[in-house]
Formats: C-alpha cells, sequence, structure tokens
C-alpha cells in the first residue's frame, strides 16, 4: 500500500473565528504503509499550519505571527511540504521515536545498576544475597517487558491513519513522563550524594522495571482490550449499489472504526461490477429525454435562480404526468435476462461436468503409461479447458462478469480445483456467484486509496447517530452507527416438578 | 349461553319427548351427545359458545325417534327427565339418558332459533 495524506482545505471550525457558512467537512485519507509502529505526528503539523491560519483571518491582533500570510500561500505550503516529503517522513519520526523511547526504558534500569559501580565504586557496599536475587529478578523482567513490547507494539500496521492514534501517543508521553522523573529522583538522591546502600539502589531499578510492566498492562487494556466488547452496531450501504451490511463493533474513534470497516468490506461485500449499473442510468437518461423547456415569458422576468426552479419542477410535473410504460420494458427485459441467464448456466454446468470426466488422478499401482500421457495439474487444466472455455465466456458476458476473470485465472483455478480434488459444482462456485472483493486478483482491488469524509473530529470515539463516509475511486461506502441498546434482563425459577399436562377429549356417544 | 358461577341461568327451552326404541337387547333414542365438565369445550363442535360446558346434540339418526320428535342437531339439553344437564360429565349424562327402566325421556333443550 502506499499513501498520500491530504489535509482538508477549510480550516476547523474550532477556531470560532471562521463564519458559519464554511461547514468544516474535514476529509483525509487513509493509507496502508508497511510498518508503522508507535505514533504519527501529523498533527503536530496540522497545529503549526493551523494557528497560522488562525492568527491570519481574525481580526484580532495576536502578535504571536509576524510574517502575513493568506490562506491560499497556506494551503500550498501544506501541499508542497506533504507532496514532497510525504508520509515517508511521517513513518521515519515515528520508528525514530518509537526507538528511542525504547532504548531509553530498556537501557534505564541497566544504567542505574552500573552507575554506581563506575562512578565510586570504593564506597559501595557489596552486594549481598538478597541483592543479588534482585539482580535475577531484574534480568527476567526486563526480558519479559522485551518479549511483550515486541507482541503489542511491533507488528506490521495495517494502515495509515490519518490523525494521530490517541492512546498511543498518552502512552508514549506518560512512559517519557515517567522515566524521566526516575532518572530525576536518581540523579538528585543517588548520583549527588553518592549513596552507599547498593541494594537500596537495585531495589529501586527493580521498581522501575515492575512500574513499566504495569504501563504495558496499561497499554494492553487501552489499546486491545477496551473495543473488544460490542457497543455499537454500524450499518454499513456501498452508494453504487445498495449492498448493506452490519457489524459490531467497540468503543473506537472514528479513524479506527472506519479501518475495521474497510477490512470487513473487503471480505464480506461482492465486487463492485461497474457493468451492472449501467441498465439504471440509461433508464434515468430516458426519464427526462424528449422534454424541452421553453421560457415564454421573455427575458428579464425572474432571477436566474427562480427561473431554474421553475424550470425544473415544470420538467418533474411533466414527466409525472407523462404515460409512462418504461416499467413494462423493464420487467420483461428482466425476465427475458433471467432465462437468458439460466439457460447458459444449464450448458455451462454440462460442459463443466462432461470436461471433469475426462481427467482422472492417476493411481499409483497402475501399470505406468507412457511419459506421454502422465500430466501435471497445469497440463490437464489446460487440456481440458478448451471444451469448457467457449461455455464459460457466453456465461461470464452474459452475467456482466468477463472483465473479472483472465483465460490466465481460469486456467489457474482449474488446475488448483483438479489438485485438490474438486467436483465441478466446486470449480464453477466462484463463477457463478460474485465473490468478495479479495477473491479477484490484485487489479482488482480498485480501493487502496480510502478517503474518510467525517463532519466529527475522526479522532472523536462513535457516538450513536455517527455518520461518515469512506470514499472511494468509484464509490462510497456510507456509515451509520447505533448505540446497542442497555440490556435489562430479569430471571425466573421454573420448578422442574411443575411441568405438568392434562388430557383434553372431546367424546361423542350415542344414545 | 354461559353460566356466570353463582347465578342463576336462564334460558327458553323447549320440551321434547322421545319414545325410546328397542334395538335388539338396547334401548336407543337415536342420536349422539358430546360434552361435559370433564372434557375439553373448545373441540365441541356444535357449540356456539366454545366455553360452555354442557351436553349438546352431536348427531341426529336420520328415522330414529329423536328425528321424530323434532330433536335437531345444535340442541343443548338443559335437563333429561328432571335430573339436570348442564354441569354434568359425559359419562354421567350418558347414564341418565340411557336407564334400562325408562321407556320415555323428557328433554328440556335450548337452542339459539328459540
Amino acid at each position: 500500500y502506499d499513501i498520500s495524506a491530504d489535509k482538508g482545505e477549510r480550516s476547523r471550525d474550532r477556531h470560532k473565528s471562521r463564519s458559519k457558512d464554511s461547514r468544516s467537512e474535514k476529509s483525509v485519507t487513509i493509507n496502508t504503509p508497511p510498518a508503522e509502529p508507535l505514533l504519527g505526528d501529523s498533527s503536530v503539523r496540522g497545529e503549526q499550519v493551523q494557528d497560522d491560519n488562525w492568527g491570519e483571518t481574525t481580526t484580532a491582533v495576536t502578535g504571536t505571527s509576524e510574517h502575513s500570510l493568506s490562506q491560499e500561500d497556506i494551503v500550498r505550503i501544506t501541499k508542497d511540504l506533504e507532496d514532497s516529503v510525504g508520509l515517508d517522513c511521517r513513518r521515519y519520526v515515528t520508528r525514530t521515536i518509537a526507538v528511542i523511547l525504547g532504548l531509553l526504558v530498556f537501557l534505564t534500569p541497566l544504567a542505574f545498576l552500573v552507575l554506581p559501580h563506575i562512578l565510586w565504586p570504593e564506597k559501595l557496599q557489596s552486594c549481598g544475597t538478597a541483592c543479588e536475587g534482585l539482580y535475577i529478578s531484574v534480568a527476567f523482567k526486563l526480558l519479559i517487558l522485551l518479549l511483550a513490547v515486541w507482541a503489542l507494539f511491533f507488528r506490521p500496521a495495517r494502515a495509515g491513519l490519518p490523525r494521530v492514534f490517541v492512546f498511543r501517543v498518552l502512552l508514549a508521553v506518560l512512559v517519557f513522563l515517567f522515566v524521566v522523573s526516575y532518572w530525576l529522583f536518581y540523579s538528585v538522591r543517588i548520583l549527588d550524594s553518592q549513596d552507599d546502600n547498593y541494594q537500596g539502589i537495585v531495589q529501586y531499578a527493580v521498581s522501575l522495571v515492575d512500574a513499566l510492566l504495569f504501563i504495558h498492562y496499561l497499554a494492553v487494556v487501552l489499546l486491545e482490550l477496551r473495543q473488544l466488547q460490542p457497543c455499537f452496531s454500524v450499518c454499513v450501504t456501498r452508494s453504487s449499489d445498495g449492498e448493506t451490511r452490519h457489524y459490531n463493533l467497540g468503543q473506537l474513534s472514528i479513524q479506527r472504526a472506519a479501518l475495521a470497516i474497510i477490512e470487513h468490506y473487503y471480505c464480506d461485500f461482492p465486487i463492485h461490477n461497474p457493468a451492472l449499473l449501467s441498465a439504471s442510468k440509461s433508464r434515468a437518461a430516458k426519464h427526462l429525454a424528449g422534454l424541452k423547456v421553453y421560457n415564454v415569458d421573455g427575458p428579464g422576468n425572474n432571477a436566474a435562480a427562480g427561473m431554474a426552479q421553475s424550470q425544473s419542477r415544470a420538467m418533474i410535473a411533466a414527466a409525472a404526468r407523462r404515460r409512462d410504460t418504461s416499467h413494462n420494458e423493464l420487467y420483461y427485459e428482466e425476465a427475458e435476462h433471467e432465462r437468458r441467464v439460466r439457460k447458459r448456466r444449464a450448458r455451462l454446468v454440462v460442459a463443466v461436468e462432461e470436461a471433469f470426466t475426462h481427467i482422472k488422478r492417476m493411481q499409483e499401482e497402475e501399470p505406468k503409461k507412457a511419459p506421454g500421457d502422465v500430466m501435471d495439474p497445469r497440463e490437464a487444466a489446460q487440456a481440458i479447458f478448451p471444451s469448457m472455455a467457449r461455455a464459460l465466456q457466453k456465461y461470464l458476458r452474459t452475467t456482466k462478469q468477463q472483465h473479472c476473470h483472465s483465460m490466465e485465472s481460469i486456467q489457474q483455478h482449474l488446475a488448483f480445483c483438479i489438485t485438490n480434488n474438486m467436483t465441478p459444482k466446486a470449480f464453477l462456485e466462484s463463477y457463478l456467484t460474485p465473490g468478495p472483493t479479495l477473491q479477484y486478483g490484485k487489479d482488482h482491488w480498485l480501493g487502496r486509496r480510502w478517503t474518510l469524509i467525517s463532519e466529527a473530529s475522526v479522532t472523536n470515539g462513535l457516538k450513536d447517530g455517527s455518520v461518515f463516509v469512506l470514499k472511494c475511486v468509484d464509490f462510497s461506502l456510507v456509515v451509520t452507527a447505533k448505540k446497542i441498546p442497555y440490556i435489562q434482563m430479569s430471571e425466573e425459577y421454573i420448578d422442574p416438578k411443575s411441568h405438568k399436562f392434562v388430557l383434553r377429549l372431546q367424546s361423542e356417544t350415542s344414545v | 349461553m354461559s353460566f356466570v358461577p353463582g347465578k342463576p341461568v336462564t334460558a327458553v327451552v323447549q320440551i321434547i319427548e322421545i319414545q325410546k326404541l328397542r334395538q335388539g337387547d338396547n334401548l336407543i333414542l337415536g342420536f349422539s351427545i358430546g360434552g361435559g365438565i370433564d372434557q375439553d369445550p373448545g373441540q365441541n363442535p356444535v357449540s356456539e359458545d366454545k366455553s360452555d360446558m354442557g351436553i349438546y346434540v352431536t348427531r341426529i339418526t336420520p328415522g330414529g325417534p329423536a328425528e321424530v320428535a323434532d330433536l335437531r342437531v345444535g340442541d343443548k339439553i338443559m335437563q333429561v327427565n328432571g335430573w339436570d344437564m348442564t354441569v354434568v360429565t359425559h359419562d354421567q349424562a350418558r347414564k341418565r339418558l340411557t336407564k334400562k327402566n325408562e321407556k320415555v325421556v323428557r328433554l328440556l333443550i335450548t337452542r339459539k332459533s328459540l
């Protein structure tokens, strides 16, 4: 995945100088870089830009901005910065900060233990048994911390999100402050006074490592556990054809929720097929074709807006009144198409079944055939492919899927099915129903660049009624979030002996 | 015709006298009854009120004594020879109608058209 970070052109609404007309619509791009461990500092850069902006567009004199720049200049500078520097800068800065922080965290306890030996070895009390026991404890705790940090933070990043991951920044700041305060205490109380109680120093180092492990626990809870409990039900609708799915998400920020939804999209939604939408577009064009509006009142009548409005109203009214038989056409066309698809499908199934009967797996005990007869899966696929090629191609054309499958991919799939002893029906399954986007070749993943359009800030949490849009090149996904209601459950006890039954009859007796 | 517990039941009744017919060893009346307090009133095919546990005439044998005496399907039997039939079990009803020493039964029946 590659990236382009795009900041919204209009300014943020937290600056009250903005007039109410310019809606602060934040438009940012989500991308997927290979590795992005800890931080994203785009908001830091953004802050600077915003401050300049703000200083420029209010009438109050702040005294902080000395140059006068117009808004266009700011936007241009931002774009230039990001085009030239791009996300590589962001990624490298993130990595650097992560590495520095990691080194700080791991080397600090070791430094605490080693420095007294270097600086005042004569005065130092020798390390007794308890103290040496603490050495082992420090070593293992550091090892555990190392493994835990590797497990939690050094995973390949799934995506590049537009804003920083708030919790990660919080944790990094917490760790930094924590380590700095420990160093402060150490340097003042121990280095300056050259404390000779070595066991106390070792215990101090152990307490540091313990506290770091607890901070790691906090990291696990904040980053991983908090969003596991489902809290919101989101409804995702594709704008091009209305495919809808519902997912349960926990308490996430809008950008992380968007990321989760995109990952679900690739697995669940059938592939976007633009060829299927052309029919409705041509119908829509036909509705208003043949209607022309003439203005008989002459020019200089109303304002241009008023004329346009009355024009469109006239067209709508005329279209409604016209006796439209397009619904008839639609019905018969769809019935005819359905029939044609079924016929082609029947021919295809028969052709494939027949083709599969020509191939048999060679048993080991069979007398060895001539080398020319024995084939590997690829050759076997190529041998039986021509007999079904025509039927398959016609079917794909009828269902408008022919651009999704190349001949090479079909032969590969056929070889795969033959190798794994699949039946003809299993082979056909991927052609009869459109599958999820991930199933098709990489060139069909049109939307690796996604844009998140949201009215609220994307680091805000999801709320009941949040709406945001994930825009791709051809279509967009409209997402609505609803809170899962609070469930009040009560219990009712049933005594097992209370299950009793009676016979209810209606007899008829003749007298 | 459903009853309110504790209150007297009022109905318009008709008196029908049926002469029992001897058929071999038995004296028959020529109709079938259904209902009773031990039966399920909801399954009664001829009753108007499906919570009424009274005794109803469910079938009439064509040409039998009951048909001659103008008993009809759907009639509710209130009394037989003075014995009450509104709160009886199915078997008690059968017994009261088939007493071997009675040749004539006097029924008080009620029906909707009365």
